[in-house]
């Protein structure tokens, strides 16, 4: 539509984006990746190691314990994440007074995880938290939730399902939204069940959400860290010391910036795996709308 | 097709509702206390922080607990406001959050204009450029991060925060880009037969379109940067530079065995964002629902 200077313009209006882009992202980009190949403190001289700190970091116990503590952390968050939102969102659809619970089911997101992880520090105090007088109210003696090696994990995860649920359910709940009733009546109709309707309309035209929460909750739980940096500080032991924690350790403790930024990548191809993953198996379950919904 | 449908519903669906209500009311008395305990379980927390801010040292470890405070110990704040600058916590992070969204606003909306409507070499794979860039997790280019404003010497300074989130937002820029590919060509097309050139095209025609856009990213935008953690723990060492979060995570640090203080603390950081988030609660919540990422 315009003259040839167009292009000129183009140029300029990305520019500020482009340089920023450029220097503070594919720049450090490139740069991790230099630095995973080298041995280096930071400071003092840069040398060429090869793939000798990716293969430190499988043999480091450190690491090892890092994986698998946010595998666990994931195991628990996906699933519980998605069905709690799933679920609130399922009850908050159609109810009088929808606004009003869902300001209170909100309320989480907007808080800094750090205040969030206070206030949970208190509320799982072993002694003295909330949780456990309740506990022990119904007779049930509540363990040493943060302090427990057992429990310490799966409690970061429940506090993580109870922060984000929120936002998945309002993703939900824009999703439900879009589904048009015509279809429920036309079921309803055909006399189908309030489960079959569940199965058989909603889940698969909700399935384009379940897949866009699915993501962003795969993406978001590899990458714990305020809550156990702000609650545990990985502890007790290794208990919940996850990779960016160990990122993070690895540079700013111990100095060491090449295994650190090693384990990042390793970090960065574990979700681009299991991205890659989700968008290959999307295509079994997730239901697009003929219109392109 | 299916905008008629609805339509049609919506007027239909008042008259069937009683009719409804009526038949299913044992489970909806059950769907409505299903839903009040889970809004105490959101809730909850910060209404027990609040209250446990106002304890004396030994009602806050009574056994059972003691619910409502006596006497009500204002002087926790006064205490906790006194043990950490806390309203320097607060201003610093105003004022970066502030002009980072700002500049958010402006330079995302530009790229997305150009990315949406101009035609120029590259903009394909630029646009792709940044859509990669969104799946780079941030931990993975923290350090070289670090390394890089270490260079610029913004280390432990304000910059070192604002400058990046200020200058790079891939989702901002593809968010406003799929608003402004809705904008159909009819509306540019008047102006540019006038001989309006892009900028002029870009503030007085795609701006004020994508107000609601702007509103709700620029909303969560502020929360984003408001609940940042990771890098002013990375970047800032002083405490006067210190955002709220990194203020409380310290002073959690500090008097972890005055519960009392810490509760006053976390309330302190909690209670404004609380406000603002009363207020512009209908934003908030449908600025997310429209974009589908937390703040």
């Amino acid at each position: 539509m315009f003259t040839k200077r167009e292009k000129w313009w183009g140029y300029a209006f990305i520019a500020p984006q482009m340089i920023g882009m450029i220097l503070f992202s594919l720049l450090p980009l490139l740069f991790a990746f230099g630095i995973s190949f080298m041995n280096w403190d930071g400071f003092g001289e840069r040398t060429f190691v090869g793939l000798e700190n990716y293969i430190a970091q499988f043999q480091d116990s450190n690491f090892r314990a890092a994986l698998r503590n946010t595998t666990i952390y994931s195991l628990i968050v996906i699933p519980g994440g998605i069905a709690a939102a799933l679920l609130s969102a399922l009850a908050l659809n159609k109810v009088k007074g929808k606004d009003f619970y869902r300001m209170f089911f909100f309320m989480p997101v907007v808080t800094s995880s750090v205040s969030i992880a206070v206030i949970w520090m208190w509320l799982l105090n072993g002694d003295f938290g909330l949780i456990n007088q309740v506990l022990a109210s119904v007779g049930i003696d509540g363990p040493n939730w943060l302090t427990d090696r057992r429990f310490v994990l799966p409690s970061i995860a429940m506090l993580s399902i109870w922060w984000g649920l929120g936002t998945n359910m309002v993703i939900f709940l824009a999703g439900l939204q879009g589904i048009s009733r015509s279809y429920y009546e036309a079921a309803e109709i055909d006399g189908a069940s309030a489960w079959q309707k569940f199965k058989n309309i909603t889940m698969p035209l909700l399935s384009p959400t379940t897949f866009f929460v699915a993501i962003m909750t795969v993406i978001g739980s590899f990458q714990v860290f305020d809550q156990a940096y702000v609650m545990t500080q990985g502890g007790p032991g290794n208990a919940s010391y996850t990779l960016v924690l160990h990122i993070f350790d690895e540079a700013f403790t111990r100095s060491s910036f090449g295994t650190s930024t090693s384990a990042a990548m390793i970090l960065f191809v574990i979700i681009l795996i299991f991205t890659l993953i989700q968008f290959t198996v999307s295509r079994k379950w997730v239901h697009y709308e003929d219109n392109g919904r | 097709m299916k905008t008629t449908a609805d339509n049609a519903q919506r007027q239909i669906q008042p008259p069937v509702q009683p009719a409804v209500k009526r038949k299913v009311k044992p489970s909806t008395v059950f769907l409505h206390l299903a839903l009040i305990l889970g809004s105490l379980v959101m809730a909850g927390p910060f209404i027990w922080m609040g209250l446990s801010s106002l304890k004396s040292f030994e009602q806050m470890f009574s056994i059972p607990p003691t619910i409502i405070p006596d006497p009500i110990m204002w002087s926790n704040f006064v205490d906790s406001l006194n043990a950490m600058p806390f309203g320097r916590a607060y201003w610093n992070s105003f004022y970066i959050s502030t002009i980072v969204v700002l500049s958010q606003i402006i330079t995302c909306s530009m790229a997305a204009y150009a990315f949406a409507k101009l035609k120029f070499p590259g903009s394909k794979v630029l646009f792709i450029a940044f859509l990669a860039t969104m799946m780079v997790p941030m931990q993975v280019t923290l350090i070289p991060l670090y390394l890089i404003l270490d260079q610029l010497q913004w280390v432990n300074t304000h910059l070192s925060i604002i400058v990046p989130n200020a200058l790079f937002n891939a989702f901002g820029v593809f968010l406003l880009r799929q608003f402004m590919l809705g904008i159909p060509k009819e509306m540019e097309e008047a102006a540019v037969m006038d001989g309006a050139n892009p900028a002029f095209i870009y503030l007085r025609i795609m701006l004020p379109l994508i107000k609601p856009a702007l509103a709700a990213f620029g909303i969560f935008s502020f929360i984003g940067i408001w609940n940042n953690f990771i890098q002013p723990l990375t970047f800032l060492s002083s405490t006067e530079l210190f955002t709220v979060p990194l203020l409380l995570a310290m002073f959690k640090g500090l008097y972890v065995t005055q519960w009392p203080l810490l509760m006053a603390g976390a309330t302190i950081s909690v209670v404004p964002v609380l406000i603002v988030y009363f207020f512009a609660q209908r934003q908030i919540i449908e600025g997310i629902a429209l974009t589908g990422v937390k703040g």
